[in-house]
């Protein structure tokens, strides 16, 4: 039975249009994977010596930070852990055993990287363990506690998914106890600590995770099989609708049209929300450069580095995937009174008011002395006169359908991995240190910033050529694109 | 008002359209019915310009679909979902669809005026957004949206499928309306030979990417399909003054 499931999977992988740009994006998962597995393991055996020269105990240390561990593994799941989707709806009808449907789902997220990756830490910590003569019993029933515990934190998160204000207590308990031992109220570690060093010293302790896992398996069983009805679990949510005045955009002539609805997706859809919420993230990503916070980031090229990311957020989380996020409705943008310019350039509007709203609110950076700033301000115009266009450029390419409705992809996308589209983003980054690099050297800091600003400015004086370029891509990839966006988001 | 020259779509080496000449004078209700995989959707894709022709072009008003986008300001279509905005309020769709084609609130207002029989009471001022309605309803959406801003040709994929049997005789009256008009050029496809037949002033079938028929719609044209649907082409002796094999001698 389960043969099925996997063949179906795989065949809608290596049949879906977008399997060159999804075969990379795993070859690129694959490298970070190792890689970590390989921080683990040398973080499991290192950690022992590390916390011992220190005059550390080993194990009663890691306990105390246990707790930590496992909030973090969670905070990671929910983010980053994608729940497995399989086409459930044609399998209802088939002589499938409801049963196996759930069985098979919940059974992939065990199997799921995220919680295998853990066994390459604790699995040398429990043999250097071992060689340092803990008692074999009680590492042993601690090793098995701890499996335990991920596996529970890996059916929480499969409800976290599921259920909004569920998160919403999580989180709000996980902020009251953070704060408590922040402010130095309560400390929830010293409780931790005895649990997590009980599973060591009292042979039946591993027995309660071991419980709490199998509650979890049982709860989430009956709560999946219960919800898949076309008009339970499966149904998509309906929401109600709100109408909002968006004339003010008017002033913009035809594109206001364009500009309004981009405002409604990027409100109403959850995909496009993130980018939001990245724009903001990316705001303050510019803390680590000029707070001197990470001493390889304390340069001059770094700052540059940091004001094209301080200003350009919603540049590279929305621009990236511009035409995509169209994709649902692309055949009718196709048909309808619209030219290709005229949407480019609604695009490019949109990206341009962002950036100069992020450069603006990146005034904050003033309190870090005006060069700081002028590296955002001047980050800023060159992304809107230079990355504007490349990020549209760019999107001629993107092939992968977005799915609006879902945010779940929003922090990997494959849709980012092709080739195309890396090549192209080489230059969003690479050219204004390159022009700051020029005048540093030459005539100094001020004149490097003078240099990136003048390549925005080009970039804006150069803005109908390029668009004409751009555009006849566009109309180059016209039915590629249409053709791909036909299949549903891999 | 739309001639086709040449036309053919050749997927891997199967040809799933071929049609080397074919002209819809402005004004004609134009119906295009077919079985399963005939190339309707095909032939309609390619005058909307979403697919590339292998050979041959399409003329739209006299402008080459493939090479020009003046086309899109007279043709208004509804080929399937893919032509609704999910996360708009029905409202709100038409009115961006009225703003590109030049037509203000009032406006569009005025002409969905015109539709409430037809929307049942299950469209406007439902707070609901266009991905949360039932397919039918969608259906009447997009159909309806093609009528904003008096377009010159119209195009609909398959508009009596999915819809309830009383929105199907209002859907009628809506094209046969259209079809009244001489201004309007209407293409509709559809498996419904009854309704086709009714609303449309011409027929064409395709069959594996050809034109087997080209019929001016009489009172025998509906059971020259039945029976060419059927198998049984038995009663084409009787009506054959009115079946054209070559579509030039009715323009």
């Amino acid at each position: 039975m389960f043969k099925h499931f996997i063949t179906l999977q795989w065949k809608g992988f290596f049949r879906s249009a977008s399997l060159k740009a999804n075969l990379i994006f795993k070859i690129f998962t694959a490298l970070g994977a190792l890689y970590l597995i390989a921080m683990f393991t040398f973080a499991g055996i290192g950690l022992y010596y590390g916390l011992q020269d220190n005059g550390y105990e080993p194990l009663q240390t890691l306990n105390r930070f246990m707790i930590y561990y496992l909030v973090g593994d969670l905070i990671f799941r929910y983010f980053f852990q994608k729940m497995p989707i399989i086409n459930i709806k044609p399998l209802l009808l088939l002589p499938f055993d409801k049963k196996k449907i759930v069985n098979y789902a919940l059974g992939k997220t065990a199997v799921s990287y995220f919680n295998l990756v853990h066994a390459f830490f604790f699995i040398p910590f429990t043999v250097v363990l071992l060689m340092n003569g803990y008692d074999p019993m009680g590492v042993g029933c601690w090793l098995l506690g701890m499996i335990f515990l991920f596996y529970v934190n890996n059916f929480i998160n499969i409800f976290l998914n599921d259920i909004l204000s569920l998160v919403v207590v999580v989180a709000t308990l996980f902020i009251i106890l953070g704060g408590a031992h922040y402010y130095g109220y309560f400390n929830i570690t010293d409780y931790t600590l005895e649990f997590f060093q009980s599973l060591y010293s009292t042979n039946w302790v591993f027995l309660l995770p071991l419980a709490a896992l199998i509650l979890m398996i049982v709860i989430a069983h009956r709560y999946f099989s219960a919800r898949l009805y076309m008009d339970a679990g499966l149904a998509a949510k309906a929401t109600t609708a709100s109408t909002e005045n968006l004339d003010w955009l008017n002033r913009f002539g035809r594109i206001s049209i364009f500009l309004k609805n981009d405002i409604k997706l990027i409100k109403r859809n959850k995909r496009s929300k993130t980018t939001i919420i990245m724009s903001v993230v990316f705001l303050f990503y510019g803390l680590l450069f000029f707070t001197g916070g990470v001493e390889s980031y304390d340069n001059p090229f770094m700052k540059i580095f940091a004001g094209i990311f301080i200003s350009g957020g919603f540049l590279f989380s929305f621009g990236q995937f511009v035409p995509s996020w169209d994709s649902s409705y692309y055949p009718l943008m196709m048909t309808q009174n619209i030219s290709y310019k005229e949407y480019l350039t609604s695009k490019w509007y949109l990206v341009v008011i962002a950036t100069a709203i992020s450069t603006i609110l990146g005034a904050g950076y003033l309190y870090f002395g005006w060069e700081a700033y002028a590296a955002v301000v001047v980050g800023g115009i060159f992304n809107m006169g230079v990355n504007g266009h490349v990020v549209l450029l760019g999107g001629a390419f993107n092939k992968t359908p977005v799915d609006l409705t879902s945010n779940k992809k929003a922090f990997g996308d494959s849709s980012a991995f092709n080739i195309k589209s890396i090549l192209i983003s080489v230059p969003k980054l690479v050219l204004p240190i390159a022009f700051y690099a020029i005048g540093h050297f030459t005539l100094g800091p001020i004149f490097g910033y003078a240099l990136v600003a003048l390549a925005g400015l080009a970039g804006f004086a150069f803005r109908n050529w390029t668009f004409k370029k751009i555009e006849a891509i566009y109309k180059k990839e016209k039915y590629k694109t249409i053709a791909a966006y036909k299949q549903e988001a891999p | 008002m739309i001639s086709i020259h040449n036309l053919s779509k050749t997927y891997k080496g199967v040809t799933v359209l071929q049609i080397d000449e074919l002209n819809v004078p402005k004004g004609q209700a134009f119906g295009l019915v077919g079985n399963n995989g005939a190339g309707k959707t095909t032939l309609f894709s390619a005058l909307l310009d979403l697919i590339q022709p292998t050979t041959g072009h399409i003329e739209n008003n006299a402008v080459k679909v493939n090479e020009s986008e003046a086309w899109k300001s007279h043709t208004a279509s509804f080929i399937d979902e893919t032509f609704l905005i999910g996360y708009l309020t029905p409202e709100e769709y038409f009115y961006f669809i009225g703003e590109l084609r030049g037509q203000n609130k009032a406006d569009v207002d005025r002409l969905l005026a015109g539709f409430a029989d037809f929307f049942n009471d299950e469209i406007l001022n439902k707070r609901k957004y266009l991905r949360d309605l039932s397919k039918g309803n969608q259906k009447k959406v997009g159909i309806v949206a093609t009528l904003i801003g008096n377009p010159d040709v119209i195009v609909l994929d398959e508009p009596f499928a999915n819809l309830d049997p009383t929105t199907q005789i209002r859907l009628k009256g809506i094209i046969k309306k259209l079809a009244a008009d001489t201004g309007v050029t209407v293409l509709v496809s559809s498996h419904d030979l009854q309704h086709v037949t009714e609303v449309c002033q011409r027929i064409v079938v395709l069959e594996k990417g050809n034109v087997v028929k080209d019929i001016m719609t009489s009172q025998a044209t509906l059971k020259e399909l039945e029976g060419y649907f059927s198998g049984e082409d038995v009663l084409k002796s009787e009506i054959s003054g009115d079946t054209v094999s070559n579509s030039d001698s009715i323009n």
